[in-house]
């Protein structure tokens, strides 16, 4: 004789008030399955004695309210985004449960991408997915999951597959990724089909203990209300209807757990230092009055014309100087001409930008074209004569032509062309010492076996300015 | 400490490690990108939390699952991807979860362009998605601000149990300058609402879904006088607004182009002066209503069609002309341009 045992479960709130100021709004209609997928996971919680690791994560549908049952950590979620809730929870909380539950609407609609990524993660919690075929709490409407024929709100003709489409297997979907550990179909059309079903809900939960990772259980869940069926009507139209295009079966189930990915947190001491240069620099006192420089630098991607910017503003910085850069970014930076502008002073500095310049270093033919008109009187050009054949058309300008690419080339090193301009620059305009910026090369470079190369770049360049004022003084 | 040679958009990274961050989720959007990169190198180095979301839409509500478990959680976009975040803002609002969005603006609407804008300023200042609900918005104007203010968004956040915002742009974010870093690290404690997993927390909820209308009203009372509190976080900037005739309202690059042209047009007679507020919300009302009694004019400069120019004439109850000098597009204007353009209407 099998004995029927009743009995509430733990997980379970004790009352559901339905008076008074504590009125819950909304209950689940008669015959509904919610109520018994519902009980299947409290009874579950209490045998695996997780009732206070437990998250409960309610979607928006009719089980929105999930939480006026569970007595456990509850979150209310926005339409089909539990899976990417339960994922920040997942990842913040070591020790939690998730339990995502949710609605054919809501997970297999709207919810599609957090569903399909979280699974493909391997996020762990458990989905629990309650599939009816059609929208429950906005009254009936169609579902990714209607049968074709079926008719809803919706569709008031049936589901047509030439304009709704076909109903979504998600078993099938998850199934077609790596990273889940669990996937199973269950019903719970009949009372043998609910003990098997309990079997598959009860792994998925148990796979969260043993942090197993992501375990899907789809629910053949009758909808009496919305289907138009007494319950007994809708128990049958599962087994007869819904079963044949959703296959009850187990597709999944892995033994073996999957590589974690353990993090370990950083000290304070250690964060306070994570960010700072491997070798601290003495900032000098500033000893010498200067000008204000706004430095137009340009040439085409890969000139280096943007660290050649940053080598100027950390000069700046090390000799005690403010200093901003501001580069040209974004899809132009791809193959195309490159500028960053910097703004060297002794006063604190407002506008970034640089509309005029008073030194412009053109590294190839289209910066000089774009730039030369820009420069402000009096101000200087520097040309990288290697690649500009051309000379500048102003008459109010200084110029300096600084075969820099040939040098760069000679030095074994053509991308240091850069270096060799800064140091033109440097001796030239008489802001910044280039004993900072010998400094600040090691520093900086992030190929170290580059260092060397490049000192001597910088050397070329201080080098051939001397030569060139010399030829013109 | 010494000052280091930082871009606005990886200062944030500093700030945000710095201020207690333990997660990030983001998607990548050209100008804000470099936050994503530094975070993923920086929060997984320090053992902290980083993760590449699937859409803006997921990244928000990984948010919300972090934030409701105590995390110190962040992310950063441009504008299409905050028109994304819309709802889940909202959700973060009305749940009362706090957490940290930057926002580096580039033009819009619609895909626009990669340039800078302010364009962004009523989506995020008035909240963006439904409901009567608000965020905190710093506007940093340096890179130096980029990190304090990140830095010091968690704290504010995880107080009031709001979203804070960043509000940036394109320049701010892709610039750099040198940063002197903060010496502490900021913890939460705590949270006393947030869901732990353990029996202490396990009666909490997070919900943002009030079916009775009579407590759904007292929950949103509830907010607005939240946000009443919260406008004591107010802060601005003024430069020269002593003996100031014109005065320029601007923030973000526009309030750095203000800065150089107000001491421009001084040198050549214009007592220019500039009111930068740095919370937009909280907004300065009260600081331009008493400048809107002594100056003669206000300009408003933006990179907009002059969304905070809104906010500043209801500030002055239109006493006083204000001006809106206004850029779109990624157009930014130039110092010259803005000290011609003064020395034409005044």
């Amino acid at each position: 004789m099998v004995k029927v045992k009743h009995a509430k479960p733990e997980s379970f709130y004790k009352v559901y008030e339905r008076k008074l100021t504590t009125k819950k709004v909304t209950h689940y209609c008669p015959g509904c399955g919610h109520g018994v997928a519902h009980k299947l996971i409290a009874e579950i919680i209490d045998e695996l004695g997780i009732q206070d690791r437990v998250i409960f994560l309610s979607p928006v549908g009719c089980s929105v309210f999930a939480y006026y049952y569970f007595d456990v950590g509850n979150v209310q979620c926005s339409h089909g985004m539990a899976p990417a809730v339960g994922t920040g929870i997942a990842r913040t909380l070591e020790n939690s449960i998730v339990i995502s539950y949710q609605g054919d609407g809501d997970l297999a609609g709207i919810g599609m991408s957090a569903i399909i990524h979280a699974a493909n993660r391997g996020e762990n919690m458990a989905v629990f997915f309650i599939n009816n075929a059609i929208y429950g709490m906005t009254g009936g409407q169609m579902a990714p999951t209607t049968l074709l024929g079926q008719k809803t709100l919706t569709t008031p003709m049936g589901r047509s597959t030439n304009r709704d489409g076909n109903p979504i297997g998600m078993c099938e979907l998850i199934n077609s990724l790596t990273a889940p550990v669990f996937i199973e179909r269950v019903s719970l059309a009949n009372p043998a089909r609910v003990i098997k079903a309990r079997r598959a809900f009860k792994k998925a939960l148990f796979n969260q203990v043993e942090r197993k990772g992501f375990s899907f259980v789809e629910v053949l869940s009758p909808c009496p209300v919305n289907w138009k069926m007494s319950p007994l009507e809708s128990r049958k139209w599962i087994i007869n209807k819904l079963e044949p295009v959703f296959p009850v079966q187990n597709f999944r189930d892995i033994e073996e757990k999957p590589e974690r990915y353990e993090r370990v947190e950083m000290s304070d001491e250690e964060l306070l230092n994570l960010f700072k240069i491997e070798k601290e620099m003495e900032i000098k006192p500033k000893t010498k009055k200067i000008s204000d420089q706004h430095i137009k630098i340009a040439g085409f991607g890969g000139q280096g014309v943007m660290s050649a910017g940053v080598l100027l503003a950390n000069c700046a910085i090390m000799e005690g100087l403010n200093s901003t850069w501001l580069p040209s970014y974004g899809p132009e930076m791809r193959g195309g001409t490159a500028n960053a502008s910097v703004i060297i002073s002794e006063n604190i500095i407002g506008s970034p930008v640089v509309d005029n310049p008073n030194v412009l270093i053109a590294m190839n033919a289209p910066s000089l074209d774009t730039f030369e008109d820009q420069v402000s009187p009096g101000g200087f050009i520097i040309v990288n004569s290697s690649l500009i054949n051309r000379k500048v058309k102003r008459e109010d300008v200084e110029v300096l032509y600084v075969p820099a690419s040939e040098i760069a080339k000679d030095l074994g090193l053509i991308t240091t062309a850069n270096i060799v301009v800064l140091g033109v620059y440097m001796v030239k305009s008489r802001v910044l010492d280039t004993e900072t910026l010998k400094q600040v090369i090691p520093i900086s470079i992030k190929k170290k076996h580059l260092t060397e190369v490049n000192l001597k770049a910088l050397q070329a360049g201080i080098d051939i300015f001397k030569e060139e004022a010399g030829a013109h003084i | 400490m010494k000052k280091q040679l930082f871009k606005g958009n990886d200062a944030v990274v500093c700030g945000a490690l710095l201020g207690g961050a333990t997660h990030f989720f983001g998607y990548p959007i050209t100008p804000a990108s470099e936050i994503a990169h530094a975070a993923a190198l920086y929060f997984t180095r320090a053992g902290r939390v980083f993760l590449q979301s699937e859409s803006e839409v997921n990244a928000i509500n990984m948010i919300y699952g972090a934030a409701s478990a105590g995390a110190r959680v962040m992310t950063a976009s441009s504008g299409p991807g905050i028109s994304l975040m819309a709802e889940g803002l909202s959700y973060l609002a009305g749940a009362e979860l706090p957490c940290v969005v930057v926002d580096v603006q580039r033009a819009g609407p619609g895909l626009g362009n990669i340039w800078p804008e302010q364009g962004d300023y009523n989506m995020v200042v008035k909240g963006g998605g439904h409901g009567n609900y608000k965020n905190i918005v710093f506007a940093p104007n340096s890179v130096q601000e980029m990190c304090d203010f990140t830095y010091r968004a968690f704290e504010i956040a995880d107080k009031y149990r709001m979203t804070v915002f960043i509000l940036s742009d394109a320049y701010i974010g892709q610039m750099m300058e040198p940063v002197e870093l903060p010496e502490k690290v900021s913890k939460t404690e705590r949270k006393p609402w947030a869901l732990y997993a353990d029996r202490e927390s396990r009666h909490n909820l997070i919900t943002s879904i009030f079916m009775n209308t009579k407590l759904m009203g007292e929950h949103n009372w509830k907010l607005q006088e939240k946000y009443k509190e919260a406008e004591k976080i107010l802060e601005f900037e003024e430069l020269e607004t002593e003996d100031a005739e014109v005065l320029f309202v601007a923030f973000g690059i526009c309030s750095r182009i203000c800065q150089t042209a107000l001491y421009e047009l001084r040198s050549s007679g214009i007592r220019a002066g500039l009111l930068r507020p740095k919370t937009l919300f909280p907004f300065p009302k009260q600081k331009l209503n008493e400048l809107g009694e002594r100056v003669s004019k206000i300009i408003v400069v933006e990179l907009s069609n002059g969304q905070m120019a809104d906010d500043v004439e209801l500030s002055v109850r239109s006493r006083i002309p204000v001006l809106r000098y206004n850029w779109m597009g990624g157009e930014v204007p130039s110092t010259g341009e803005i000290v011609k353009r003064v020395k034409n209407d005044i």
